[in-house]
């Protein structure tokens, strides 16, 4: 068991005849992530990744043909949203967004619609999913995974790597690593995925990665008191942000004085959640639980 | 982006917001000229992208245009918060008879555009809303049926809105709402929206964010930049595609990834240092970035020592610390730098730096990275 994605998501690919899209999908298919189709507009018919996806040009027409249930879109920023919609009006459930910088007011439209058509994003600017041993839809690096029971979420991208690398180093394995994204309109929300965690019967324990910028470490913090049973480690990037610089990612800003990493460290240590000093120290306090 | 007074709100008005009749001025002799074209009262207000103008003296009222050209010429001498007054607004003067707050912003929790009214005008919003958060009425917006009228009508009942100005009000809300959406922006604000003696409803000061992320389909409004928003370093590193922030420590940080390069700057205040910048080199590490990035590191004079921490994923460790050799070729280094490469191929990497015959400080922990960069900077450590 994981979540989100396993052995048996087929996974289709957005933009997979792009530099980003061929490179990402030869690497999902050399981790064993069962890619069944790619979408290009105009290159319907031809064949990618050394012949072994079939290429359509729409997504209705690629899901038609090869019951592809999930999707993940290599498209730019500027085409993202319309892939993103595409997928979901095609019926695909799972919808991952690598790309970086979709305008805000797009993304709260494109997750009204998806909300009312029941599908699930994944992002944007975020680098996906991997489930060790079983799937990878999206540009983690697969070989410093291994399969195992914590559970990892996050809304950054290397700072996660770090965070696997580290906790393969020490035999401690992962379920699945979910990266929610960067982006103040995102998804899926770190209290989502903390819901799936613990009804995840593999999942023994979590880490949650979370930066400066909005409130859903504050929910997340709630929901762990409310509702969750299993142990939950924090870290949250930026606690020498200034207010009202964005850092790196659209949604990584203090603004009007609120999201600062003192708030959300506050929130998870009042409700009894253990939050590391420094990225390394995430490991020794999984270790211990 | 933020934009200026002026350009909010002539946004505004290109969308039925009623502004005051006025002009902007870079110099006193223009700002006589426009004062003697609106006649009577005019407000002299310096155009500067930071909230306190009034306090710092940067608003005055001018009787005459003798007056308004000698208050142009104090207020464009002013620095205010740091920031150089390059031009002032004249606008026509209005008497005053209520102040209210209208403005919408992102809320990123219930993913809707929110509008939000108050009756205590003129005041910081966030301040009202520590001090009377009762006096702020919000309502959020369908991005698929828009600002509806009952919804501003919902506002305007909500702030105690005379009667009267119900359908002035409704139109100056969805003038508003347009001119949000319209620019891609993620703040737009009247404040305040004031009632005039004669009864008409004008909004005196108006404000304007706009997503970065929506500016490559108003290349109109890119062109608005404030030089003064950013520094020349950041804006350089805009224009070469890196996220770079200046602080104000002694630790140059170049890092992988937004989250890695916040958790490395945190680090070195854990550690008892402070860092001089935040910056993403983004991924693939290529070596023309590596250099571009280390140039503008160096280039600030606070620098001490500059921390390298790369984590290698796709992107292998090897292929980094090549990046980086290229770079000192370009740019040679005069502080302590120390490199902590992690992830794929790190031993390659180490190796490739190593041979390299640059005199580099390694670390295989960020613990251990931050800890000497810290030393170094302090001149503490021997390389």
């Amino acid at each position: 068991m994981a979540i989100l994605v396993d052995k048996n998501t087929r996974l289709l690919v957005q933009g997979i005849t792009g530099r980003e899209g061929e490179f990402h999908s030869q690497q999902m298919i050399e981790y064993g992530t069962r890619v069944v189709a790619g979408v290009t507009p105009g290159k319907g018919g031809q064949w990618a990744c050394d012949g072994k996806v079939p290429v359509f040009d729409t997504v209705a027409e690629a899901a038609a043909a090869t019951d592809a249930n999930a999707s993940i879109t290599y498209v730019p920023a500027r085409f993202a949203a319309d892939a993103i919609l595409e997928a979901a009006s095609a019926g695909i459930r799972l919808i991952v967004c690598i790309a970086e910088g979709i305008p805000t007011l797009d993304m709260i439209r494109v997750r009204a619609y998806l909300d009312q058509q029941g599908a699930r994003l994944i992002g944007p600017n975020c680098p996906g999913l991997l489930t060790p041993g079983e799937a990878k839809v999206g540009i983690m690096p697969g070989h410093i995974a291994a399969p195992g029971n914590v559970g990892l979420v996050s809304r950054s991208g290397t700072l996660t790597y770090e965070v696997v690398y580290a906790l393969t180093a020490r035999n401690i394995g992962q379920t699945t690593c979910v990266g929610i994204g960067g982006d103040p309109i995102i998804g899926t929300t770190f209290v989502d995925v903390l819901e799936m965690f613990e009804n995840d019967p593999l999942t023994e324990q979590i880490v949650l990665i979370g930066e400066i910028g909005g409130s859903d470490e504050e929910r997340a913090a709630r929901f762990v008191a409310e509702r969750m049973t299993k142990p939950v480690t924090a870290f949250i990037a930026g606690r020498t942000a200034p207010p009202g610089k964005r850092m790196g990612h659209a949604g990584a800003i203090i603004q009007g004085g609120s999201g600062t990493a003192a708030e959300k460290i506050a929130a998870f240590e009042a409700v009894g959640v253990r939050v590391a000093e420094h990225p390394e120290q995430i490991a020794d306090l999984v270790a211990q639980n | 982006m933020k934009l200026h007074e002026y350009q909010s709100k002539r946004l505004f008005a290109a969308h039925g917001v009623p502004i005051p009749d006025g002009d902007v001025a870079a110099t006193p002799a223009e700002a006589r000229r426009i004062a003697e074209k609106l006649g009577g009262r005019v407000v002299v207000k310096s155009q500067v992208l930071v909230g306190g103008r009034g306090k710092a003296g940067g608003i005055k009222l001018a009787q005459t245009p003798d007056e308004a050209q000698k208050l142009a010429e104090e207020i464009l001498g002013l620095e205010i918060k740091g920031l150089p007054v390059r031009k002032v607004l004249l606008d026509e003067a209005a008497d005053i008879q209520q102040e209210i707050y209208l403005g919408i912003v992102i809320d990123r929790a219930a993913r809707r555009p929110v509008m939000m009214a108050s009756s205590e005008g003129g005041v910081e919003i966030e301040e009202v809303a520590r001090t009377n958060p009762d006096a702020i009425k919000r309502i959020a917006i369908d991005p698929f049926l828009g600002l509806r009228g009952y919804q501003t009508i919902e506002l305007f009942k909500g702030i105690g809105l005379a009667d009267e100005h119900r359908r002035a009000f409704d139109r100056i809300a969805r003038g508003l709402y347009e001119t949000f959406v319209a620019c891609d922006a993620s703040l737009a604000e009247i404040n305040p929206l004031i009632v005039t003696t004669e009864g008409d409803l004008l909004a005196v000061d108006g404000k304007m964010v706009l997503d970065d992320n929506g500016l490559f389909r108003h290349p109109d409004l890119a062109a608005k930049r404030d030089l003064d928003e950013e520094t020349e370093t950041e804006r350089e590193a805009r224009e070469a595609g890196l996220s770079y922030v200046q602080l104000d420590g002694e630790i140059g940080c170049m890092v992988n990834g937004a989250g890695l390069a916040m958790a490395t700057m945190d680090i070195t205040k854990h550690f008892g240092g402070a860092p001089a910048n935040f910056l993403d080199i983004g991924g693939g590490a290529k070596s023309e970035r590596v250099a571009t990035a280390l140039r503008l590191i160096l280039a600030d004079p606070n620098v001490k020592a500059v921390l390298f921490n790369v984590f290698g994923g796709i992107t292998r460790c090897d292929e980094v610390a090549k990046g980086i050799l290229t770079a000192f070729e370009e740019v040679k280094p005069d502080v302590p730098l120390i490199a902590r490469l992690v992830g794929t191929n790190e031993e390659e990497g180490r190796a490739v730096l190593a041979e390299s015959g640059y005199e580099l400080i390694t670390a295989t922990t960020l613990a251990d990275a931050a800890q000497k960069a810290v030393a170094a900077a302090r001149g503490e450590l021997e390389v």
